[in-house]
C-alpha cells in the first residue's frame, strides 16, 4: 500500500493511490497550513504583560503558553490572520505583524 | 441448468438481482422502474436474498448510501429511471470520482418536462460524461445477461468504475418476452465475491476516501479514471467471452446485424435494434442491402469498431433517441461522424432524432428512414438533420 508521505508533488498519475485515496491516516499534522501565511507576527517581549488575550482569540492554537506566560508562537500553523495583533491590549502592541522574510 | 421464463424487463432485472445477491441495496421507486425495487423488497421479506436493503427518502440519497456501502467494500446496487436518476446528477460523478463498482439498472424514460414517464434516453444520454460505463439492451434478455456481467466488469481490477444498465422504459421493462434465466449456482460462480483493493472497513490498513483534492492532483485523479475509462473495453470483451462460453449468448461493443455487405445502415441503441432487424429482413427480401449496427457498449465508445463496421458502407443513419438541443443531432450521431473521421472513404452520415417521450417506433418508421438513405445513395437532397415522424 502506498504511503503517501512518499508521494512527491510531482508524482505522476500512475503513481498515486487511485481517487485520491489517503493511504496514510493522521498524516494532517504534517501538513504545515502555516505556510499559507503572507504577513507573519512577531512577539516583542518587552512590552508584553501575559494577558493571554491572544491565546483565547487564536483560531489556530498558535500561541504558546509555559507557566501562565506566552512564550512564542508557532508559525507552523500560525496562518498570520493578524487577531493576536487586533486584540494585543498594551499601549505599544507586543504582537506586531511583518513580511516574512 | 438454464430455464426459459417469460419476463419483463423489469422482473428480468429483478431476477438477476437476486441472483447476485448484493450485500445492499439503496433505492426508491420510480415509473418505470419501480417493480424491480418492488420485486426485490418481496426477496428480501421472503429471505431470499442475504440483502441489507435501504428504504431511503430520495435518489439522491438511494445513490448516496449506495456510494457509503460501496466504499465499505460491499457489493451495493441501486436502480432507478429519469427524474431519478437526474435527481443523483451529482452523486453519480462521486461514485465514478471514487472508483466504486456500483452496478445500476437505469429503466430509461424521457426526462421532463413536459413531464412523461415513457420511453426515451435523455435521461441516460444527461449522464454520460459522468464517468459510468453504459450498457444497453434490445430486449429483456440482455438486460438480464448485460446485469450480470456488469459486475464483473465494475468490479474487474483493471476498472473499478461503476456501470449502468440500460434499458428500455415501459417497451422492454413492461413487455412479456421468452427468455433464458440461469440457474442460481452459475451466476454466483460466475461473478464470486468482491474483493475491493481499499475499502472503508479495512481496520489494519485505514484510508481517508474522497478527500479535498486541488490544483496539484485532481488532474492526475480524472487521467486515472479516464484510463481505467479506456481499459475497461478489453475487459468487457474478456467478460463477454467468458460469458458466451458459459451460457452460449454472444455479446461484445457492439453488434452488427446484416453488415457483411451492407451499402446502407442505421446506427442506434436499445429495444429500436429489434425492430430495425426485422426491417432489414423484409428490405433484404426485396434486394435492398440494408444493415444495422446496434451499439451495446456506449461509454466507452467502441469508435474504432463503428469505423470498421461502417467504413464500406453509402450512407448512415443514426438514430437518438433524445434530443441534445445542440442543432447538431444527438450525441450518438456526434459520436459516431466523428469515429468516421479517419476513415479513406467514409459514408454520407445523417442524424434522426426520433421516439421521443415513449412515441412508438414501427416498422414503418424504420423502413421510412431506410427509404431516405436509398435516396442519398442515388444522390438525392436529405437534410443531415431530421426529426423522424414528427408533425411539423
Amino acid at each position: 500500500m502506498a504511503d503517501n508521505k512518499k508521494i512527491k508533488p510531482n508524482a505522476t498519475a500512475k503513481e498515486i493511490p487511485m481517487a485520491g485515496i489517503i493511504t496514510t491516516p493522521g498524516n494532517a499534522k504534517e501538513f504545515k497550513t502555516g505556510d499559507w501565511k503572507t504577513r507573519v507576527p512577531v512577539h516583542i517581549e518587552e512590552n508584553c504583560i501575559n494577558c493571554l488575550i491572544c491565546w483565547v482569540y487564536c483560531p489556530d492554537n498558535a500561541i504558546e503558553v509555559k507557566d501562565g506566560k506566552m512564550v512564542g508562537i508557532n508559525l507552523d500553523i500560525c496562518k498570520g490572520c493578524g487577531i493576536c495583533h487586533n486584540v494585543c491590549p498594551t499601549k505599544i502592541k507586543s504582537i506586531v505583524m511583518k513580511n516574512p522574510d | 441448468m438454464k430455464v426459459r421464463k417469460a419476463l419483463t424487463g423489469n422482473e428480468a432485472m429483478a431476477e438477476a438481482m437476486r441472483q447476485i445477491n448484493p450485500d445492499v441495496i439503496a433505492a426508491y421507486p420510480i415509473t418505470p422502474q419501480t417493480e424491480i425495487v418492488q420485486l426485490f423488497s418481496n426477496f428480501v421479506a421472503d429471505g431470499k436474498v442475504d440483502t441489507e436493503f435501504v428504504t431511503v427518502e430520495s435518489e439522491h440519497s438511494a445513490m448516496s448510501a449506495t456510494i457509503g456501502a460501496s466504499a465499505a467494500g460491499s457489493r451495493a446496487m441501486t436502480a432507478t429511471s429519469s427524474q431519478g436518476m437526474a435527481y443523483m446528477w451529482e452523486v453519480l460523478y462521486i461514485a465514478a470520482s471514487m472508483r466504486l463498482p456500483i452496478v445500476m439498472p437505469l429503466v430509461n424514460r424521457a426526462l421532463s418536462g413536459p413531464i412523461n414517464i415513457h420511453c426515451d434516453h435523455s435521461d441516460a444520454y444527461g449522464a454520460r460524461d459522468s464517468g459510468w460505463i453504459q450498457l444497453w439492451a434490445e430486449n429483456a434478455q440482455e438486460a438480464y445477461d448485460n446485469l450480470i456481467q456488469a459486475v464483473r466488469i465494475a468490479e474487474h481490477s483493471e476498472v473499478t468504475l461503476p456501470v449502468m444498465v440500460n434499458m428500455d422504459g415501459f417497451i422492454i421493462s413492461h413487455g412479456l418476452e421468452i427468455m433464458e434465466a440461469e440457474d442460481d449456482d452459475t451466476i454466483r460462480n460466475f461473478i464470486g465475491v468482491r474483493k475491493p483493493v481499499y475499502h472503508l472497513l479495512n481496520e489494519k490498513e485505514p484510508i481517508t476516501m474522497g478527500p479535498l483534492d486541488l490544483q496539484d492532483f485532481y488532474f492526475e485523479h480524472k487521467k486515472q479514471q479516464a484510463d481505467a475509462m479506456a481499459r475497461s473495453a478489453d475487459v468487457i470483451r474478456e467478460i463477454s467471452k467468458e460469458w458466451k462460453d458459459l451460457t452460449g449468448r454472444s455479446y461484445d461493443m457492439l453488434e452488427e446485424y446484416r453488415m457483411e455487405d451492407a451499402e446502407i445502415a442505421i446506427v442506434a441503441l436499445g429495444s429500436t435494434c429489434g425492430t430495425a432487424k426485422v426491417a432489414i429482413d423484409q428490405l433484404r427480401e426485396q434486394g435492398v442491402k440494408a444493415g444495422l449496427v446496434k451499439i451495446r457498449v456506449f461509454r466507452p465508445f467502441p469508435k474504432e469498431e463503428i469505423a470498421k463496421a461502417l467504413a464500406h458502407t453509402k450512407a448512415v443513419a443514426v438514430m437518438d433517441r433524445a434530443e441534445s438541443f445542440a442543432d447538431f443531432g444527438g450525441p450518438l450521431f456526434r459520436d459516431v461522424r466523428a469515429s468516421l473521421y479517419e476513415c479513406d472513404s467514409r459514408p454520407k452520415t445523417i442524424s434522426y432524432i426520433y421516439g421521443l417521450g415513449g412515441r412508438d417506433v414501427t416498422l414503418d418508421t424504420i423502413t421510412q428512414v431506410y427509404a431516405d438513405l436509398q435516396r442519398l445513395v442515388k444522390g438525392e437532397q436529405v437534410p443531415m438533420l431530421n426529426h423522424l415522424g414528427v408533425r411539423d
